[in-house]
């Protein structure tokens, strides 16, 4: 397969996922904004979703304060932000235009129909009504996606190169949203667990959709450690830190295999692994869970390095 | 201009065989069901994306070329003869290109003015002396034919350099096959689905002499900006070969690699769609960031073919058209069996009081003009339009040819008002490779939907039709 064609599939799953959790984000901030003030504490919540799509250097340049309709505007659909959910669609639709010999009528089929309706959203939507149906849209888009690429791809090389793509960018997005609330959330050492933060924690899980599964997994009421637990170490918890590298060294196998040739990418991806396999959830918070954030996210960085020298370029 | 001849209605208002069941089938379809096949096709079309760029234009970046549900039929034994007539041109171009950079016989002989060819800007030096494989310059051709009337056919143009328009001819049967089965089955059409297959097996017979048992193809494309981009990638879906940029292939050792996720792997035949211009920056446009570099030296090397040649400009250049039954003649020895259009160059004195006398009924074209930019389409233009043109043609004449306006043929369209003729042209493919040449029965026809328009290009307002060739 071509590198270019790789690079092309990595990248066209990546934008694809991260227009989704750009969605899920402002979903939740939406419902979070809506909160009386005694529920919400005080926290300004659009600018938590800027920093947690991880664009604040660009946002502030562009915008003086955060608000409503200044982060919808940016995350949404401004073309002057490259990972705005227009953009990440367009992105999308130009690698797969790119490689369209690569993928399946359907999967083009997919991007190429989200690209054309997301015209019919005009410049913003015109009401909260709208906004919410928008972002819903968006989530069905990348769903009917993934979908379509998992049901009707060949498993060979170009599938796992996709995969790549998706469980990078969702490692690297699940972090975010960790380090972000739970800096926000947790700034000292106080006392937690109060009613009032209860909203604030159920929100982290709805973004990634576990609210669910966190009742399932735990049976017990909403508890910061647990949910860092579920995020970060749960093999089972599908946007899970584990799950995702789990996902991403065995793509990364399999692509070796066919290959017949290991390199740095699939070494590294195991050694994060064999990381998170071994550590306990006590441990990180001892050692302090920014620290492990921040770690994290620059080793996923590196691996991303490492699979675009090896296979990309 | 001469009586316009309509393909399904003859001259004496009878309906003509091929289009018999057409026509029944016609007068038996509700409008409203024909309009709605016509909207269900437009969806399909928008939703695979078989889309086309207009240069020039900036707010429409992709736009779909209409499709009109009705076909354009021909009987086995017109296709028959314009096959051979095809096989007979394309031979003799390829003749005449090996000649050019070869022994230049015919420049000795006279029949081609030597300035023609030298003074061409098309016209390659680095071509000079360069043994390609199996002598073949032109593997792919688009013939561009106009029907007059119903034994003449008319060569109008020919194409070959880099013809497209061949996905429209696949898309359209598709098209065609799931929204009016019923309309098959009431007829025996040859299908051209193989086409595919036919220029794989093509390309794969004139690898150099280097290439391993299964040599490896790829298509070159300009990349996803360019207005054929959604054929090329069509095309290399199912060719089955990689769809390359110019920055996915790098060469070494006088030999083209392309670079793959298990590294790089030889290269040996490159059906390209890139102009000469803009395929080796080191050889020819210094600017161009669309080919690959040191790909011209692997070419002279002869361990990579290209497909087309280089330098096959110098056949399909509208000043070297006029020349085209002389060449077929020289070549062959034989009449040639499709007529040119007759064609006045300007570029000799006499044509050119003839020309100028008659501005307002002739079409004068450009010659290095396509598109159908650039050209004067006499009876349709006004006064201003006229001298303006007149003062180009005067200043430059070598540039311009001229030719009667003629009446294309028509054949039934599904318009505003029903179904009503338009005027149509045709681009049957012909492929040339080393061991025969092979021709699928249909091409790309064209049509004007404008009312009394001549003008078919997709960039004017054109569309497309299905193109049938009975069976029987």
């Amino acid at each position: 397969m071509l590198s270019r064609t790789a690079d092309n599939l990595y990248w066209l799953a990546r934008y694809v996922e991260r227009a989704e959790y750009l969605a899920r984000i402002l979903e939740v901030t939406q419902r979070l904004a809506t909160l009386p003030i005694a529920y919400g504490g005080e926290t300004n919540e659009w600018e938590s979703a800027v920093a947690t799509a991880g664009c604040t250097g660009a946002f502030s340049t562009q915008y003086s304060e955060a608000n409503e309709e200044t982060v919808t505007e940016f995350l949404c659909f401004s073309t002057a932000n490259p990972s705005s959910i227009r953009n990440c669609f367009e992105l999308a639709r130009t690698n797969a235009r790119a490689v369209r010999t690569a993928l399946t009528m359907e999967m083009w089929d997919a991007i190429n129909g989200t690209w054309l309706q997301l015209k019919r959203f005009g410049n913003g939507p015109t009401s909260r009504e709208e906004f919410m149906r928008f972002l819903r849209w968006v989530q069905e888009a990348s769903l009917r996606f993934d979908g379509r690429a998992y049901r009707t791809m060949l498993r060979n090389d170009a599938y796992w190169f996709s995969r790549l793509g998706l469980y990078q960018e969702r490692a690297d997005n699940t972090a975010r949203i960790l380090d972000v609330k739970f800096h926000l959330l947790l700034p000292t050492n106080e006392r937690i667990g109060g009613p009032l933060d209860y909203f604030q924690w159920a929100a982290i899980l709805r973004s990634v959709s576990a609210l669910t599964a966190y009742h399932w997994v735990y049976k017990e009421s909403v508890k910061p450690w647990l949910i860092a637990d579920l995020l970060i170490l749960k093999d089972e918890m599908p946007r899970s830190l584990a799950s995702c590298y789990g996902n991403l060294v065995q793509n990364l196998d399999y692509i070796a295999q066919a290959y017949g040739r290991q390199g740095p990418a699939q070494r590294q991806a195991r050694a994060i692994r064999t990381r998170l396999q071994n550590r306990r959830m006590e441990e990180i918070f001892q050692q302090g869970l920014h620290e492990f954030i921040g770690e994290f996210i620059s080793s996923n960085n590196r691996l991303d390095s490492a699979i675009t020298e090896q296979y990309l370029m | 201009m001469a009586d316009v001849f309509d393909e399904m209605t003859g001259a004496d208002g009878s309906i003509r065989p091929p289009y018999g069941e057409l026509s029944r089938w016609l007068s038996e379809i509700p409008p409203e069901v024909l309009d709605h096949r016509r909207r269900e096709a437009e969806l399909i079309f928008q939703r695979i994306g078989i889309t086309f760029a207009v240069y020039g234009e900036t707010d429409s970046q992709e736009r779909l070329i209409p499709f009109d549900v009705v076909p354009r039929i021909l009987a086995a034994a017109e296709w028959g003869f314009v096959c051979r007539g095809l096989e007979q041109r394309v031979k003799a171009i390829n003749a005449y290109i090996g000649d050019v950079y070869g022994r230049r016989e015919i420049l000795k002989a006279g029949v081609i003015p030597e300035d023609l060819v030298f003074q061409n800007p098309v016209f390659r030096p680095e071509m000079n002396g360069q043994k390609v494989p199996h002598d073949i310059y032109v593997h792919i051709a688009g013939i561009d034919i106009i029907r007059v009337d119903a034994s003449t056919f008319y060569v109008l143009e020919d194409n070959a350099r880099t013809p497209s328009g061949v996905s429209y001819m696949l898309e359209n049967r598709e098209i065609m096959l799931r929204l009016f089965p019923e309309l098959f089955s009431r007829h025996r059409v040859a299908p051209v689905e193989n086409y595919p297959n036919e220029l794989l097996a093509t390309l794969k017979s004139v690898a150099p002499a280097t290439a391993s048992s299964d040599p490896t193809v790829v298509l070159l494309t300009p990349g996803i900006y360019n207005s054929a981009y959604y054929e090329h990638s069509f095309l290399a879906d199912k060719l089955g070969v990689e769809l390359v940029e110019g920055r996915d292939l790098f060469v070494k050792d006088e030999t083209v690699y392309m670079r793959t996720t298990q590294g790089p792997q030889r290269v040996d035949v490159i059906y390209r769609r890139v102009d000469d211009d803009f395929l080796d920056p080191l050889a020819f446009r210094p600017d161009s960031a669309l080919g690959a570099p040191g790909v011209m030296s692997a070419y002279q090397a002869g361990n990579v073919t290209l497909a087309n040649a280089v330098g096959t400009g110098i056949a399909d250049d509208k000043a070297v058209y006029s020349y085209m039954p002389a060449i077929v003649k020289f070549y062959l020895g034989e009449e040639p069996l499709l007529n040119n259009v007759p064609t006045w160059r300007c570029r000799e004195e006499d044509h050119l009081a003839y020309v100028l006398d008659r501005l307002e009924e002739l079409v004068v074209k450009e010659v290095h003009g396509s598109g159908g930019y650039g050209m004067l389409i006499g009876p349709r233009a006004d006064k201003a339009q006229i001298e303006a043109f007149r003062t180009k043609l005067k200043s430059s004449p070598k540039n311009f040819i001229a030719q009667p306006t003629l009446a294309l043929s028509t054949v039934p369209t599904c318009v505003e008002e029903g179904i009503a003729p338009r005027h149509v042209d045709l681009r049957p493919f012909v492929l040339v490779g080393r061991d025969c040449v092979r021709i699928v029965p249909g091409g790309l026809t064209r049509v004007a939907l404008k009312k009394g328009s001549l003008v078919v290009n997709s960039s004017q307002g054109g569309g497309t039709k299905d193109t049938w060739v009975l069976d029987t």
